[in-house]
């Protein structure tokens, strides 16, 4: 088990999760830290807890009451169990799933549906909203003579993307994805990392991901799970290069299982 | 050169036979319908006219025509509606989106269940006994309205959980996820994505509630009224109960009247239901889709 050296004021501290479906014990003993604007990589081959441990992130283990949490987790220094409005806590996380979820209305409703629900009215700073997160996501040059269309008719990637622009048109100070560039073809994700780049000025952002290249191309850090437990966690350039506490993780990187 | 074996071309004759067994299901159960009304049309449609739809019955039922029958209905099925649909929809979405899985929710449910499978003279004297005597709304269309809308309540529940819960599950998440409350993520992306499922279970209790006959006949229906009702608390006839009067309480009723007045509450339940359709492409427009 191993753990990075804290440093002051993270955004989000990670301490002793461990996570369990009744009597299934899916992850244990994680910790971790996430600075301020960074991109925080986490690999690992399936089964390894990582989407369990994303939906602790945001709470959204409170809609499963077969899943268990222990340990404490740290948004902006604050336990996230201690949170009592959760609508609050999800608005300032950001999730994308590997499928893509085009909500069935209009490209600009699913963007606007986010201001619109946190009592955002006017049409002129819907638009301007609706603008920046499509331009941010780099949809905007595909849809901006469109946007009335159904956003569910996009195809994968564009859909994707169209996940991402709603997710930004969150104001989240923390972006969740999870294997994002599972349904998109290279062009699309080439496209999206190099947003997610320029995204990292702004807010911070935790990529899960199975393509060890792309958290090797995107993250500062990364953490390596495997079978429940996080076996190494460290800067991104190391696993592959430098020291390895685990000789496991270098096999992984390396492509010799998973 | 590619050859089809023997396995093939049965499993072709197979497929062929199982398709045109099939075919002739359906034709079986339509022809019941076509025959039906056929013979209603054929039958029927030389009395209709504008005076026997706006006309009152005159000598003793046998003649004139059954405008406050058709106006009871309407009324009768459109309190009904009232009642019944707003109460239906949100039962249905309480189970479907917030009933936590336990004992409750389930026998909750199958008490629903059972409910469609009580018979509607039962519903009657529930009718009679809940809304005319102990609430005091007396025979009245008001007491009629609402012992239909207990009894289609089911039909309306069963149909719009069933279109609840077709709303794919991932739509909900990505709302959570959002930060939107369960009425935010019910009221934007669950109940637009499953109104028509909402409105073919209001199309259903419509044709139940205009056709149905005992829960009407001792709650509201009167037997001959040549009055159009004043309020919700009057009563009036009704186009099922007046059919069934005609057909079998008064003599020398021409044969045509019968199959006339069937014809129009068929009628009335058609239009009815073009309404709930018409209503459904509406809504479907407004949201661009």
């Amino acid at each position: 088990m191993v753990s990075d050296t804290p440093t002051q004021d993270p955004l989000l501290s990670v301490r002793g999760l461990g996570i369990r479906y009744g009597t299934k014990q899916v992850l244990s003993g994680v910790d971790f830290e996430v600075q301020r604007n960074e991109i925080f990589g986490v690999i690992g081959p399936a089964n390894a807890g990582k989407t369990s441990m994303l939906r602790v992130l945001n709470r959204m283990d409170a809609f499963n009451k077969n899943m268990h949490v222990d340990g404490e987790v740290r948004f902006r220094g604050k336990d996230i169990k201690s949170w009592r409005n959760l609508y609050a806590l999800r608005r300032r996380i950001g999730v994308v799933f590997p499928l893509p979820v085009g909500l069935p209305m209009s490209i600009y409703d699913n963007v606007a549906l986010s201001p619109r629900l946190r009592g955002i009215k006017k049409k002129a700073q819907l638009d301007e909203i609706v603008e920046r997160c499509l331009t941010r996501a780099a949809l905007w040059d595909e849809v901006k003579d469109r946007q009335s269309q159904l956003g569910s008719l996009l195809s994968g990637g564009q859909q994707q993307r169209l996940t991402i622009a709603r997710a930004l048109s969150q104001d989240p100070e923390l972006l969740l994805l999870d294997e994002f560039s599972i349904a998109v073809d290279p062009v699309t994700t080439m496209k999206i990392e190099d947003v997610l780049r320029e995204l990292k000025s702004e807010l911070t952002i935790i990529l899960v991901t199975n393509l060890v290249q792309q958290a090797r191309r995107l993250a500062d850090r990364t953490a390596f799970f495997l079978g429940g437990t996080c076996v190494e966690v460290g800067v991104t350039e190391d696993l592959f290069t430098g020291e390895v506490q685990d000789q496991r993780t270098r096999d992984y990187v390396e492509g010799r299982f998973g | 050169m590619f050859e089809a074996t023997a396995r093939d071309h049965r499993n072709q004759r197979v497929q062929t036979s199982i398709r045109l067994g099939f075919l002739s299901m359906t034709l079986l159960l339509a022809a019941p319908v076509l025959i039906v009304l056929g013979a209603l049309v054929y039958k029927g449609m030389p009395i209709i006219s504008l005076d026997f739809l706006l006309g009152d019955p005159t000598h003793g039922m046998t003649q004139g025509g059954i405008f406050p029958a058709l106006v009871g209905t309407v009324c009768i099925v459109v309190v009904a509606l009232i009642a019944s649909v707003p109460a239906g929809v949100a039962a249905a979405v309480y189970l479907s989106e917030y009933a936590p899985e336990n004992w409750l929710t389930r026998a909750i449910n199958l008490g629903i269940l059972n409910l469609a499978g009580v018979p509607s003279i039962v519903h009657a004297l529930f009718g009679v006994g809940a809304f005319v005597l102990f609430f005091g709304f007396g025979t009245s269309i008001l007491a009629a309205s609402l012992t239909l809308a207990v009894m289609t309540l089911p039909v309306v529940i069963v149909a719009t959980k069933e279109s609840l819960q077709a709303v794919p599950m991932a739509f909900r998440e990505a709302c959570w996820n959002m930060g939107a409350t369960r009425w935010q993520t019910i009221r934007t992306v669950v109940l637009p994505n499953a109104v028509s499922g909402i409105l073919t279970g209001v199309i259903l209790e419509v044709s139940r509630t205009a056709g149905e006959t005992a829960p009407i006949m001792f709650t509201g229906a009167a037997f001959f009224l040549p009055f159009l009702p004043q309020s919700v608390y009057d009563q009036t006839m009704a186009m099922s109960l007046h059919l069934f009067v005609i057909s079998t309480q008064v003599p020398d009723v021409p044969e045509a009247l019968p199959y006339g007045v069937a014809l129009v509450l068929i009628g009335i339940v058609l239009v009815m239901n073009s309404i709930s359709i018409a209503f459904r492409i509406w809504l479907r427009n407004r949201k661009k889709w």
